[in-house]
C-alpha cells in the first residue's frame, strides 16, 4: 500500500506463526456469528421473515421464522469462522469467507424483516437487486475509470469531477440536440475533458496527482454549478430536459425468475457497465494493451527500456478513463433524473473506495461496487420499514470497509507500484 | 525576492523535501554565482561572494521572471480571465451580440465589458471597499459600520480557512497529505457545539471549553489516520477521504437525536450554542467579524514557531524530507506521523469551532461546516504551505467568498463562479511551468518550476 515504505512502519511479517491472516479472519467471523446468533436471535420476533420473489407482498416468497432464521444463519457464520480457524486450504479461503459473510447478512435481515410492523415484514428481492444495480452503476463506471487510470500509474481522485462533468454535458447537449446518442457522446467528451486536464497537468506539468484530482473536482463542481444556475435554471425546457434511454428487455433472459425482471429489463447503461467490466478485465490481463498498461503502472523505467511509450500509454488510459466515467455520469442524466447542482454527491469517492476495496482489479471493483450499492439500497429499505438501525450508519459502511481494507484487516491491498509517480524520461 | 541565495530565491519551496529543493535549485540555476556556491548553509547568512547588481536592476530582472510573486499574480489574472469568459458564454443576451460581431464588434465588446466589469466591481466592493458606503458615511447617510462591512465579511470568511489551511500545510511539511481537514472540522464542530449547549459553565470558561472541545474532536479524527499510517502503513489520503464521509454521516445522524435537536423544530437543526460560549464580536453587533480571526493569527504564529523553531518542527520537516534518513538519525517516524496528524486535526477542529462559535452559524446543521476543509487544501497550496502564506491565501479566499455574495445578489452571477476562480488559481499555481509558458516569463534564478509532492498512494 504504502509506497513510502518506511521499515519501522508495520510490514507483513514473513513468518506469521499460528495466527495467519486466515485464522484472524476466522476468529473475527466466529465472533460476528456468535453476535448475530445471540443478539439478532434475541431481537428477532416470531413473525415470518418473507423474502418475496415478486414485487408485492403476496406472490411466491421464501419464508422463515424470524428468530429461527437469525439463529440459524448466525450458526452458519460461526461454522464458517470455525472452519477458517481450524485451517482450510488456501483456495477455500475466499468461498468460506463469502459464505460466512452472506450468512451474517441474512441473519441480520431475518431480524430486521421479522421486526418490521406486521404487513411490512417482507423484503421484495426483485426491488432490492434492481436497486442495488442502479445504485452501483455510477460506482462501477467510476471504479473502472479508476482502474484504467491507476493501472497505468496516474492516481485518479478526479472520478467525482469526471462523473459530474459527464452528467452535466450529457444533460446539456442531450437537451439541446434532443437525442440521447448525442448526449451520450457529449457525456463521454465531458468526462474526457476533465481527464485531459488531469493528464496534461499530471504528465506534462508534473503536478501532484492527488492535488490535481481534488482541485479538478472543485473545478467541475464550480463550472457545472455555475452553468447550471445560469443556463439550466433560467431555461430548463431548453437546457435541462434531456431525452432518456428507455429500458431494453433482453429476450429469454428477462423471463428468469427474480434476476430477469431485476437485471434484464434495464437500460443501456446497465448492460454497458457490465460489459465494460468484462472487456476491461480481459483487456487488462489478456491483451498486449493490458500488459503495457500494467507494466507502465508497475515499472515505467523497465517498460520504457523495452520500447513502450510510457507517456503515450498514460495519456491514452487517462483519457479512456474520462470517457468511461463520463458515460457513468450520463447514467444519471440520460436515464434517471434531470441535472441538479452537485448531483454526484460523493459517489465518485465511493467509486474510489470501490476501486481500492476491489484491489485495483475490474472484477474486484464490480463486486465492491455491488456491495456498496447493496448497503445503499438496504439503507433505503430499512428506512421504509422503520428499522432501529439509522440509515446514516449503513451509509458509512463503504467508507469504514475501505478503511479496514487499507489498514490490512481484510487482507492486504496494494496499489500499482508506480501509481502517482510522474515519469520523467531520461 | 532580490536575494540571489537559492533558498530564499525560490519561495515556492517544496514542502516535502528541502534537500531536494536545494538540489533542484542548483540544477535550475542560470546564474553561475549560485552554482559556484556549494555550501548553502554558509551562504545563507554570509555576504554574497560576488558584487551585487544594483537594486533597481534586480527588481526589473525579477519582475518578469517566474518567481513566486509573479506566478501567483499572473495565476490570479488568468483565473479572472477564464472567469470572465465563463460569464460571457453563459449570458444569452451578451452571447447574441457575438452573432454579428463582424458587422458591429462594438456591441459585443461593450456588452461583455459591462457584464464582466460590473461583476468584478461587485466582487471588490463586497470584499474590500465600497466607495458608495464611504461617501455615504461622509455625507452622514450611513454609519462607519457600512464602510468596514466588506472587510468584516472577508475576515469572517477567512478565519476558519486559516485554520484548515494551516492544518493541511502542517501535514504537507511532514510529508503527509491531509485531505481529512473537512472531516476533522466536522467532528470539531460537533464537539464545540455540544460543549456549547450542553455544558452549563460561566462565561469565559464556557467559551474556552467549547473551543478546546472542537480542537479535541479534530485531534481524535486526525489521530485515526495517523495511527493507521504509522502502525499499518495505510495511506493517509485514502483514510482521510473515507473519514470525511464517516464524519458527515455521523453529523447528520447526531443532529436529529433527542437532546441535540432543537425541540421546537422538525427539520435537521440542533439547539443553539449558549451566548456564553460564542466568540465575541470585534466591531459591534452589526458587523460579523469575531475574535476567531485573532485566534487565527495566533495559530499562524504558533504553527510558524512550531515548524521553524521547535524540535518537533525540525523532526517533522526531516520526516517530510526523507523518512529513511530521519529514522537513521534517530527520529521516530511513527511517532512523528501520529503527532503530525493530531496537530493537523487540532487545527482543523479549531476551524470547525469557528464555524459554530463565531457568527457564521450558532447551531449544527448538515451543512454547518460548509467546504472549509476542501478549501483549506487550496488555501494551503496557494500559501505555498508556509504559515504566513496560508494566512494571506485565506484572506484572499475569504475576500472572494465575501465578494462573491455581493456579486450574486447585485450582478446575478452565481456564487459558484468563486469556486471556479479558486480552483483555477490553484491549478495555475500548481503548474508554474504553464503560467511561465503562457506569459513567456524568463526562468527565475533558482526557481524550481515544478511542484512534485507526488508520492502516490
Amino acid at each position: 500500500m504504502s509506497t513510502m515504505a518506511v521499515p519501522d512502519i508495520a510490514v507483513a511479517p514473513v513468518d506469521e506463526g499460528f495466527w495467519t491472516r486466515s485464522r484472524k479472519v476466522g476468529l473475527t467471523l466466529l465472533a460476528l456469528g456468535l453476535l448475530s446468533a445471540v443478539l439478532f436471535g434475541a431481537l428477532a420476533t416470531d413473525q415470518q421473515a418473507r423474502f418475496t420473489l415478486s414485487d408485492d407482498a403476496a406472490g411466491a416468497a421464501l419464508e422463515i421464522n424470524g428468530t429461527i432464521g437469525a439463529i440459524l444463519f448466525g450458526i452458519i457464520t460461526v461454522a464458517a469462522g470455525a472452519a477458517l480457524l481450524a485451517g482450510v486450504p488456501k483456495r477455500w479461503f475466499l468461498p468460506v469467507l463469502g459464505v460466512g459473510l452472506v450468512a451474517f447478512v441474512l441473519s441480520f435481515l431475518c431480524w430486521q424483516v421479522s421486526a418490521a410492523p406486521t404487513g411490512q415484514n417482507f423484503m421484495p428481492l426483485v426491488n432490492i437487486i434492481r436497486g442495488t444495480f442502479i445504485l452501483a452503476l455510477p460506482l462501477i463506471f467510476g471504479a473502472l475509470a479508476g482502474v484504467l487510470c491507476e493501472r497505468s500509474g496516474v492516481v485518479n481522485v478526479a472520478i467525482e469531477g469526471q462523473l459530474l462533468m459527464g452528467a452535466f454535458s450529457g444533460a446539456l447537449f442531450g437537451s439541446i440536440s434532443g437525442s440521447v446518442w448525442v448526449g451520450l457522446v457529449a457525456a463521454a467528451i465531458g468526462g474526457a475533458f476533465i481527464s485531459l486536464l488531469l493528464a496534461v497537468f499530471a504528465i506534462r506539468y508534473l503536478v501532484d496527482q492527488v492535488v490535481m484530482g481534488i482541485v479538478l473536482n472543485l473545478l467541475a463542481v464550480g463550472v457545472t454549478g455555475f452553468l447550471y444556475e445560469r443556463l439550466m435554471q433560467t431555461d430548463a425546457a431548453k437546457y435541462n430536459s434531456a431525452p432518456r434511454f428507455s429500458n431494453w428487455e433482453i429476450p429469454l433472459l428477462k423471463d428468469i425468475p427474480v434476476l430477469g425482471p431485476a437485471l434484464f429489463r434495464g437500460n443501456i447503461f446497465l448492460y454497458l457497465g457490465l460489459l465494460l467490466v468484462l472487456v476491461i478485465h480481459i483487456g487488462l490481463f489478456r491483451t498486449r494493451w493490458g500488459l503495457r498498461t500494467r507494466s507502465v503502472g508497475e515499472h515505467p523505467i523497465a517498460a520504457d527500456t523495452l520500447g513502450v511509450k510510457v507517456l503515450r500509454v498514460r495519456y491514452r488510459n487517462v483519457l479512456l478513463a474520462g470517457v468511461v466515467a463520463g458515460i457513468g455520469g450520463a447514467s444519471y442524466t440520460l436515464a434517471l433524473y434531470s441535472f441538479t447542482k452537485n448531483m454526484i454527491g460523493g459517489k465518485g469517492f465511493i467509486a474510489l473506495a470501490a476501486l481500492i476495496f476491489g484491489r485495483w482489479n475490474p472484477t474486484g471493483a464490480l463486486l465492491a461496487a455491488l456491495f456498496f450499492g447493496f448497503a445503499d439500497q438496504l439503507a433505503t429499505y430499512l428506512g421504509a420499514i422503520n428499522s432501529v438501525i439509522p440509515s446514516q450508519f449503513l451509509a458509512m459502511l463503504p467508507y469504514l470497509a475501505t478503511i479496514l481494507a487499507v489498514a490490512g484487516l481484510v487482507g492486504r491491498v496494494r496499489a500499482p507500484a508506480a501509481d502517482g509517480k510522474p515519469y520523467i524520461k531520461g | 525576492m532580490t536575494n540571489p541565495n537559492p533558498q530564499s530565491g525560490s519561495p515556492d519551496k517544496e514542502p516535502a523535501s528541502e534537500a531536494q529543493a536545494a538540489q533542484n535549485a542548483l540544477g535550475n540555476t542560470e546564474r553561475a554565482e549560485v552554482a559556484t556556491e556549494p555550501d548553502r548553509s554558509a551562504a545563507k547568512p554570509g555576504p554574497e561572494p560576488e558584487p551585487k547588481p544594483s537594486l533597481g536592476r534586480l527588481f526589473l530582472d525579477n519582475l518578469w521572471a517566474a518567481n513566486t510573486f509573479t506566478v501567483t499574480l499572473l495565476s490570479l489574472v488568468l483565473a479572472i480571465v477564464v472567469g470572465a469568459v465563463l460569464m460571457i458564454i453563459s449570458d444569452p443576451d451578451v452571447l447574441s451580440t457575438y452573432s454579428y460581431i463582424t458587422s458591429r464588434p462594438s456591441d459585443a465588446i461593450n456588452s461583455s465589458w459591462t457584464l464582466v466589469s460590473e461583476a468584478y466591481a461587485n466582487l471588490f466592493k463586497g470584499s474590500i471597499f465600497d466607495p458608495e458606503a464611504f461617501s455615504g458615511w461622509l455625507d452622514g447617510a450611513n454609519g462607519w459600520q457600512a464602510v468596514l462591512a466588506p472587510i468584516s465579511e472577508t475576515l469572517t470568511y477567512a478565519a476558519p480557512l486559516v485554520f484548515t489551511g494551516l492544518s493541511v500545510a502542517l501535514a504537507f511539511r511532514g510529508g503527509l497529505f491531509n485531505i481529512g481537514a473537512q472531516g476533522q472540522a466536522t467532528i470539531g464542530v460537533i464537539m464545540a457545539a455540544l460543549a456549547g449547549f450542553l455544558l452549563p459553565l460561566p462565561p469565559g470558561l464556557h467559551l474556552l471549553v467549547a473551543v478546546l472541545a472542537g480542537a479535541l474532536g479534530g485531534a481524535i479524527w486526525g489521530f485515526i489516520p495517523g495511527i493507521l499510517k504509522a502502525r499499518a502503513g495505510a495511506h493517509e489520503v485514502i483514510n482521510t477521504i473515507m473519514l470525511n464521509y464517516v464524519a458527515t454521516y455521523f453529523l447528520t445522524w447526531l443532529i436529529v437525536q433527542n437532546g441535540v435537536q432543537d425541540p421546537n423544530r422538525t427539520d435537521a437543526i440542533s439547539k443553539a450554542v449558549d451566548t456564553s460560549a460564542q466568540l465575541p464580536r470585534l466591531l459591534g453587533d452589526n458587523l460579523r467579524v469575531h475574535a476567531g480571526i485573532l485566534l487565527a493569527v495566533l495559530a499562524t504564529w504558533a504553527v510558524a514557531w512550531l515548524l521553524n523553531r521547535s524540535t518537533l518542527g525540525f523532526e517533522l520537516r526531516a520526516v517530510g524530507a526523507n523518512p529513511d534518513a530521519a529514522r537513521t538519525a534517530g527520529i521516530s517516524v511513527t511517532r512523528t506521523y501520529i503527532l503530525i496528524m493530531v496537530f493537523a486535526g487540532i487545527l482543523a477542529g479549531l476551524g470547525g469551532s469557528n464555524m459554530v462559535l463565531g457568527s457564521t452559524a450558532s447551531a449544527l446543521t448538515p451543512l454547518v461546516v460548509a467546504q472549509i476543509g476542501f478549501d483549506g487544501i487550496l488555501v494551503a497550496l496557494l500559501g505555498r504551505v508556509k504559515p504566513w502564506g496560508v494566512l494571506l491565501a485565506a484572506l484572499l479566499f475569504g475576500a472572494l467568498q465575501a465578494g462573491g455574495n455581493r456579486m450574486q445578489s447585485y450582478s446575478g452571477i452565481s456564487l459558484e463562479l468563486v469556486t471556479v476562480l479558486q480552483a483555477l488559481i490553484v491549478i495555475f499555481i500548481a503548474a508554474p511551468a504553464l503560467v511561465k509558458a503562457i506569459f513567456q516569463l524568463r526562468a527565475a534564478r533558482a526557481a524550481r518550476l515544478q511542484t512534485s509532492l507526488a508520492k502516490g498512494w
